[in-house]
């Protein structure tokens, strides 16, 4: 694993970035702090990607439940958890602010608007579950249950709009200045990113529903499954040409180190035994199987970045790596001690929730 | 000052103070829900279990639109304040970590048991959930006032760097967490939220009171919460008179702006009321002549440093707005000393539920914590100003480089327009749950609650 890490930086160094020097760092079990840091926000994203994916890909869903039984038996579906899910993405975002401040910066500020849409979204989310149920009208309910399919929608097409800038490179000096415009942000590789991210959480959340529901939404989630599955997989195929064609230097390492190469691989492997689970009904299986196809695609992302954490499509000397935005040392040591501490109550906690809230969802007083 | 920064500002500024609405609410209810259920697994008595139910709803109600309102406060640090960011990340950030990891994680995660768990777990697990969330948003106040008041009294770090390079780096933990002012800001912001969270049980209260509606309820809950509401505002005084002394010791500027106070070293008169004319440097109003200098040196006639004593540049602008809202914020706290005072001198003498119109200033009391809560955090922020870091970081050097004025401005009016609406919802809300009231076992009223939504309709 270090030899690898190592002989990734290298290759890096050799080849584009000359910018930074790799000073002699404070390693934990072999690996430097900053990449410590770089491999637990990715697996935090990944987490929230996987937890919020389903909630989002639910939400997406919603409209295509026309009773209002089934709505509600959807809507409590995630009712107990998404809150949970959505810390992930409060502890990803808290802990780029911290390891990485200066890329912490860089993105949310060049992405301004972005982000800020991003943001109403969540709030409609969050209020849209929450103030459903309270009044009986029947105009009160289709109200927000549009506001929280729309949202879920938003909110997953940005993330997916977000995540193909990153991949392509932003317009940075070499000074990390930002040039671009706002209308870069939507170009048609970041768009295709985006639905294809709405795609597998829309199979995703399909898939989590199929374990919590049963009869008559049951028998229709099959169906939707089946083809969001369908739909996922072209969008798949379409992103993987488009980021060979378009974005070679997010394959580079590929090139470098052929025997990475199973990991596309596994991808490819992962995404079929989806098809296959929804063919044969295991919904289970699928469901893992979609949040193992989630985390491979970030990490196949991540690989690309490698020890970046944006890249410049201007000058590679405007690239922002990891050693370049680390926060200092101790900072980071002290906190990589708290992530060891904390991310195993966060995860039990998890599983608690989770575990209490197990099987077919039953509507009783409390639900929404 | 160009438009970015006042337009950043304004909305860093609304968006947090609306945030500052739910908060407290949370922390001081979730504390009063503990003890409600902690009654009513050590009684059995029902009505505390119909009050503990009750009081989740609302719970769940202001719990939402603070988190709601909460990740917006985080990534506005990125989106407006990027120079901010960088600079003070390495420790401001690794408070917000923490604060994810052991708070937001704890209380998001159990709340879902608190609100929906009520069938699947045993009522101590479903107490224990209680406990958690509670425990989990003391915790994330924790944090989010150690960073603040790092901000306020930085200490335990070294600037690396120069000019826009230059950045705050750790250099001991525990000096940064522990800096001279978390400890008595965090005792202040905390029993704060209690008053906060007390006052609108007691409110709430009240208003069944006088209706005369589920009464033994409204009682139960009226005496835990007069206690809780009694002891704190007791203690607020305290720890508000301890941030007073934090402020003295390391930000004299502030202080000077507190009491309107410009002579550069004369003795400082104490204010009950009054108005500073920052043009013409001139405070007048009902004043006890040395008493600030009293306070500080136990001694009339000591000086004290005004205004005047520090660089134009260095010294906040808003001087009246700092003096008005410090002003408010004492009086509100010696006007809740003594109203629950004197209601537990009345509840001592049985006759606390009768006095009709001492119900009815409780019922309109729940505005004012509300109210100090928030100007307290304009004395602390607005009278910190030029200075985002004291000393260290002007205001006008943190904000985001690539960030258009006519951005912020569509943000703070999207922003403006949504917790408008957000709010009235919240009111309306609120106002129907009130009026719903605890649904009481044994007089049928658990059945008015199953409204058509509630009942599984035939496909
Ligand atoms: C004194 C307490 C206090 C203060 C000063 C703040 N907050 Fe807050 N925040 C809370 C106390 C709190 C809480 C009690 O923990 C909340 C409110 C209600 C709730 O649901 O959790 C919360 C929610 C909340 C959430 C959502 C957490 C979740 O998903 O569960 C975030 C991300 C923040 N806050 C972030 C901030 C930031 C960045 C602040 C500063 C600028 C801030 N809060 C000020
Ligand atoms: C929750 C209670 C809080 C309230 C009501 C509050 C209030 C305010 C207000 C009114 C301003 C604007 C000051 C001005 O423009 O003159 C401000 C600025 C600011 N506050 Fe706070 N604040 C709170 C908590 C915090 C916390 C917890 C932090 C950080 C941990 C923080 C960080 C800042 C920053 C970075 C600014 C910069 C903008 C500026 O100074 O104008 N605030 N706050
Ligand atoms: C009883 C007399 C009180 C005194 C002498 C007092 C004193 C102070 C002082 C000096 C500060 C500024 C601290 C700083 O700038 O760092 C402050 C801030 C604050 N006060 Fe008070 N206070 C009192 C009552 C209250 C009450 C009743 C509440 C709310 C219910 C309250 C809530 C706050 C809050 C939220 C802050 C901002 C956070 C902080 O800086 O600690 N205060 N108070």
């Amino acid at each position: 694993m270090i030899e690898w890490l190592n002989s990734v930086r290298e290759l890096f160094n050799h080849s584009t970035i000359q910018s930074f020097k790799i000073k002699p760092m404070d390693t934990v079990l072999g690996i430097d702090l900053p990449t410590w840091w770089f491999l637990l926000i990715g697996a935090l994203i990944s987490g929230y990607g996987i937890l919020d994916g389903f909630d989002l890909g639910a939400g997406a869903l919603h409209l295509f439940f026309r009773k209002e039984q089934s709505r509600r038996i959807a809507l409590n579906a995630i009712g107990p958890v998404w809150d949970g899910n959505e810390v992930w993405l409060v502890i990803g975002a808290g802990a780029l602010f911290a390891a990485f401040p200066l890329v912490y910066g860089t993105i949310l500020s060049v992405f301004y608007l972005p982000f800020i849409l991003f943001l109403v979204a969540l709030i409609f989310r969050a209020i849209s579950i929450e103030f459903r149920s309270k009044e009986p009208m029947h105009w009160w309910h289709q109200l927000w249950d549009v506001s929280y399919c729309v949202s879920s929608i938003v909110i997953s097409l940005l993330l997916g709009l977000v995540l193909g800038n990153l991949i392509q490179g932003l317009p940075l000096t070499a000074k990390h200045e930002f040039v671009g415009r706002l209308r870069d942000f939507f170009n048609p590789y970041a768009g295709l990113i985006a639905i294809t991210v709405l795609s597998l959480f829309m199979m995703h959340g399909a898939m989590y529903l199929l374990m919590k529901t049963e009869d008559r939404l049951y028998a229709r989630l099959t169906i939707i499954a089946n083809n969001t599955s369908k739909f996922f997989i072209l969008c798949f195929i379409a992103t993987s040409n488009a980021t060979l064609i378009y974005v070679p230097h997010m394959t580079r390492i590929f090139k470098a180190h052929p025997e990475l190469f199973v990991l596309p691989m596994g991808a490819v492997l992962i995404v079929l035994n989806i098809r296959r689970s929804i063919e044969k009904r295991q919904y289970r299986r699928g469901f893992i199987s979609s949040s193992i196809t989630t985390a491979l695609l970030l990490i196949l992302f991540a690989m690309g970045l490698y020890p970046n954490l944006v890249l410049s499509n201007m000058d590679p000397k405007g690239n922002i790596s990891i050693y370049e935005a680390a926060s200092s040392d101790n900072s980071l040591r002290t906190m990589l001690l708290f992530a060891a501490i904390g991310m195993p109550l966060v995860a039990t906690y998890t599983v608690f929730m989770f575990w209490t809230f197990r099987g077919k969802v039953k509507l009783e007083e409390h639900s929404y | 000052m160009d438009n970015v920064e006042l337009l950043s500002r304004i909305q860093f500024a609304f968006t947090i103070a609306f945030h500052y609405i739910y908060p407290p609410l949370s922390i001081g209810l979730g504390v009063c829900l503990v003890v409600m259920e902690g009654l009513f697994l050590k009684t059995k008595n029902k009505i505390y279990e119909e009050l503990t139910r009750f009081w989740v709803r609302i719970f769940a109600l202001i719990f939402g639109i603070g988190v709601a309102t909460g990740i917006v406060m985080e990534f506005e640090f990125g989106t407006n304040w990027a120079v901010y960011s960088r600079y003070v990340g390495d420790i401001f950030g690794s408070a917000l970590a923490a604060e994810g990891i052991f708070a937001f994680a704890l209380e998001s995660a159990f709340l879902g048991i608190l609100l929906f768990g009520w069938n699947r777990v045993s009522p101590r697990v479903h107490f224990m959930a209680t406990v958690l969330v509670a425990l989990g948003s003391i915790f994330s106040a924790l944090w989010i006032v150690v960073a603040n008041s790092w901000q306020q009294t930085p200490s335990g770090y070294r600037i690396e760097g120069k000019g826009m390079q230059a950045r705050a780096i750790v250099t001991n933990f525990w000096d940064m967490v522990f800096n001279p002012s978390s400890i008595d800001r965090y005792s202040h912001v905390l029993i704060g939220a209690l008053l906060a969270g007390s006052f609108l049980v007691l409110s709430v209260s009240a208003w069944y009171i006088l209706k005369k509606k589920y009464s033994l309820h409204a009682q139960a809950a009226f005496r835990i919460a007069l206690w809780v509401a009694g002891v704190s505002a007791l203690a607020q005084l305290f720890t508000g008179h301890r941030s007073a002394e934090v402020v003295t010791k390391y930000q004299p500027a502030k202080l000077a702006t507190m009491e309107g106070h410009f002579d550069q070293s004369a003795p400082a008169d104490m204010y009950l009321l009054g108005w500073v004319n920052a043009k013409e440097q001139k405070t007048s109003g009902l004043k006890i002549p040395g008493g600030l200098s009293f306070l500080v040196h136990q001694d009339f006639k000591a000086p004290i440093p005004g205004l005047n004593s520090f660089k134009p540049e260095n010294r906040p602008t808003a001087i009246n707005f700092v003096f008005q809202t410090y002003h408010l914020m004492v009086a509100i706290g010696m006007t809740l000393i003594a109203l629950t005072w004197f209601g537990l001198f009345r509840l001592y003498r049985k006759k606390l539920f009768e006095t009709r119109w001492l119900m009815q200033i409780f019922v309109f009391a729940v505005f004012l914590p509300q109210i100090a809560n928030q100007v307290g955090w304009y004395t602390a922020e607005v009278g910190r100003q030029p200075w985002v870091v004291y000393g260290l970081l002007r205001t006008s050097d943190a904000l985001s480089q690539a960030v258009k004025a006519e951005h912020v401005l569509a943000s703070l009016i999207l922003f403006t327009l949504i917790y408008v609406m957000l709010f009235g919802l919240f009111l309306y809300l609120l106002n129907k749950k009130i009026q719903h009231g605890p649904d009481v076992a044994n007089n049928g009223e658990t059945s008015s609650r199953m409204n058509p939504s509630f009942l599984p309709m035939i496909e």
